[in-house]
């Protein structure tokens, strides 16, 4: 919680001074060395280091605005760039979903499944073979469910919400203990 | 520095000394907190105790839930045992070689492992190196996570002939599972019979099916490639009791069977031409699963595949309504010559279906029969209540009936299916259950427990010596290196003594 406070303020920060140019990026500490070889950074060290990167180091100036809202109703809003798959996002920024993206955007699970909003999922690349395949062994289907990893940002997107699915433990279970062991 | 600080780091420092137990090495973790004191009376505590949880199983079912509780849970120690010197149990030894992207995950238990707050100890068999009583003295709860280690057995006569192989035993032998490094499978029968129509059956047709050049690029046994080379298995007839709307597997797995270079399927347009009506209301996944079935054995495929199929070598077909009955000998009375099976017809519907005998016969020649019916759990100690006839361990929500600080989580809970994202969700959902205990005061906390510290001396006695997950990474450096040797993403090794050998005492 503490750090997408601060996050969001030195978001907003950085926006005022350089727009157009600059692109934040969020990093985790790396648990071991052996980590480095990774292209995931998840980890469970909760000190959180910011970065600034120049845009021209990082190829695409265009951002765009995505808002995560997980299984327990927290919304994560983070800018994203063109391009990358929706699972390549919510691992970028470190967004915290329990257990998401397990084959690390293979196709071979469903764990990345997300619920688009009805006007959104009309405008989506149509959908593979392979793509409906996994989805459909995804808890909670929808008319509107997608796998995150084969959905690429576009700048339409811009402000997109997308709902992370509700998995089959109760997600009461799930508020009641956090709140208690967040003291 | 302020008084009260001082104060606070004082009896920070006297409540360390007083709660080490003896031999406790440097490094491991004190009770953290402040204690406020008025003279030598204790006021008021605000001491936090780690909650010390021993997790039995290094597969998924454990990782995931070792993952939850560290996540949710900040002051958590998991320790998780093995009986295996390696850890990752089906995500090493059950997912198919061909299928590498599955094995991701590994990734992820990984970064668990290297958690500060949690610990591997493999080699350590529980129920015998230690027992779980011993376990529930040491740990405020044991969550066993330990799945299934035995499969269904067919009950029928010639069951135990040699050419009978459980599907079990021949992915375990395949996948490099040490005990089943000597199954030595005879592979010299040119129609391979495989009993059941799930994922597993579709993996072992798939492996005796495979051009060698692919297989030769994966994880397989060298073994296994040996004597897949040698093998003169030319078709593989998958058999099941129930119908085409009864079928296990999953539509992707049935795509790469249909897919595969060089074996043509055999889909019998008999068993799918009436099966229109019932499709329409059937839900999305069963519908596109049975629709892609229908249109293998009654369409004819396009240029492309006609071409390929017409100069396949090898084949593979699926054979409905049909239960064992008996496994034929050869003469000398040793090997199996036939299956003899009993043509079943359907009551009920849906995934509720029952196959029941009609009366006829049939015998299908061969020497090589896999029985792909299901895998199933064992009890692992007389403290864990165990429900045979289910073959899991009673529990609601992971705690199990009856036995408050144990829990389960995995195939040993819910039973043997699903994939790995199941068993996510399942770990999770135990995990809670664990928090929620550690909360309410159902468990034994915050009263101290040592953890490791009190198994360390219960398995020297014994002379056991555990693998530390840095150890498993030495062995997991060697396989790499081996297999880089081959062209392999790693050669594994299936003898433990070897493994054991490689960490050193």
């Amino acid at each position: 919680m503490m750090s997408r406070s601060i996050s969001g303020l030195l978001r907003l920060g950085l926006s005022q001074a350089h727009r157009a140019r600059a692109q934040v990026i969020f990093v985790t500490t790396v648990c071991s060395p052996a980590l480095a070889g990774l292209h995931l950074g998840r980890c469970f060290s909760t000190s959180h280091r910011l970065q600034y990167v120049p845009a021209g180091g990082t190829g695409s100036t265009e951002k765009v605005k995505l808002n995560f809202i997980n299984r327990d109703g927290d919304k994560f809003s983070v800018t994203a760039k063109e391009g990358e798959s929706l699972l390549e996002v919510v691992m970028n920024q470190n967004i915290d979903i329990d257990g998401f993206g397990a084959c690390e955007g293979a196709l071979a699970c469903s764990t990345c499944h997300l619920i688009f909003e009805g006007s959104t999922f009309q405008q989506l690349d149509p959908i593979s073979d392979e793509e409906i395949d996994m989805l459909d062994l995804a808890y909670g289907l929808t008319e509107t469910s997608r796998l995150g990893c084969q959905v690429r940002v576009k700048n339409w997107m811009d402000g997109l919400t997308v709902q992370v699915p509700t998995d089959v433990s109760d997600i009461r279970r799930e508020l009641e203990v956090e709140k208690q062991t967040k003291q | 520095m302020s008084r009260a600080g001082g104060i606070l780091r004082w009896r920070r420092a006297s409540a360390l000394r007083s709660s080490l137990p003896s031999g406790a090495l440097a490094g491991e973790r004190p009770p953290s907190g402040a204690v406020l004191f008025s003279g030598n009376k204790r006021l008021l505590s605000t001491a936090k105790t780690e909650p010390r949880i021993c997790i039995v199983g290094s597969g998924p079912a454990g990782f995931y839930t070792a993952q939850h509780l560290l996540k949710h849970h900040k002051l958590a120690q998991v320790d998780i045992y093995e009986k295996l010197p390696v850890p990752f149990g089906l995500v090493r030894f059950g997912v198919a070689p061909d299928h590498p992207e599955v094995k991701n995950v590994i990734n992820t238990f990984t970064q668990t492992a290297h958690s500060d707050r949690c610990s591997f100890y493999g080699n350590v068999t529980v129920g015998k190196d230690v027992t779980v009583e011993e376990l529930q003295k040491a740990y405020h709860a044991v969550v066993l996570s330990y799945g299934a280690d035995d499969n269904r057995t067919l009950g029928i006569p010639g069951e135990d002939l040699d050419g009978v192989y459980t599907a079990r035993a021949f992915v375990g032998w395949y996948n490099g599972l040490p005990e089943n490094r000597d199954l030595k499978p005879d592979l010299s029968s040119e129609t391979a019979v495989v009993l059941g129509h799930g994922n597993v059956a579709l993996d072992v047709a798939r492996i005796l099916l495979s051009p060698l050049e692919i297989l030769q690029k994966t994880d397989i046994t060298e073994d296994a490639l040996t004597a897949l080379a040698r093998s003169k298995v030319k078709r593989v007839c998958l058999i099941g009791r129930r119908g085409p709307l009864q079928v296990a597997f999953t539509i992707k797995e049935l795509r790469e069977m249909i897919n595969l270079p060089s074996a043509r399927p055999f889909l019998d347009p008999a068993d799918f031409k009436d099966l229109g009506e019932a499709v329409k209301d059937l839900p999305r996944p069963r519908k596109r699963l049975t629709e892609l079935m229908a249109k293998t054995a009654l369409e004819e495929p396009g240029e492309v595949v006609s071409g390929r199929w017409l100069s396949a070598s090898k084949e593979w077909s699926l054979k409905f309504l049909c239960s064992p009955l008996e496994v034929l000998p050869t003469a000398d009375g040793k090997q199996a010559r036939a299956i003899r099976l009993a043509a079943t017809r359907l009551e009920g519907s849906g995934d509720a279906a029952k196959a029941v005998p009609t009366g006829d016969t049939e015998d299908v020649m061969s020497g090589l029969i896999l029985s792909s019916i299901g895998y199933r759990s064992l009890p692992i100690d007389p403290a864990v209540p165990f429900d045979p006839k289910r073959g899991v361990i009673p529990n609601q929500s992971g705690r199990v009936l009856g036995a408050p600080g144990l829990y389960c989580s995995g195939w040993v809970k819910r039973g043997p299916t699903g994939v790995i994202m199941t068993t996510m969700n399942d770990s999770f959902d135990t995990a809670q259950s664990v928090l929620e205990d550690l909360q309410s005061g159902a468990l034994d906390f915050p009263d101290a427990k040592e953890g490791f510290g009190s198994v360390r001396s219960i398995l020297q006695s014994r002379r056991i010596r555990p693998v530390s997950f840095s150890d498993w990474e030495k062995i997991d450096a060697a396989e790499v290196a081996r297999g880089k040797l081959a062209g392999k993403p790693r050669e594994k090794i299936v003898d433990p003594k070897e493994m054991l050998e490689l960490i050193g005492p």
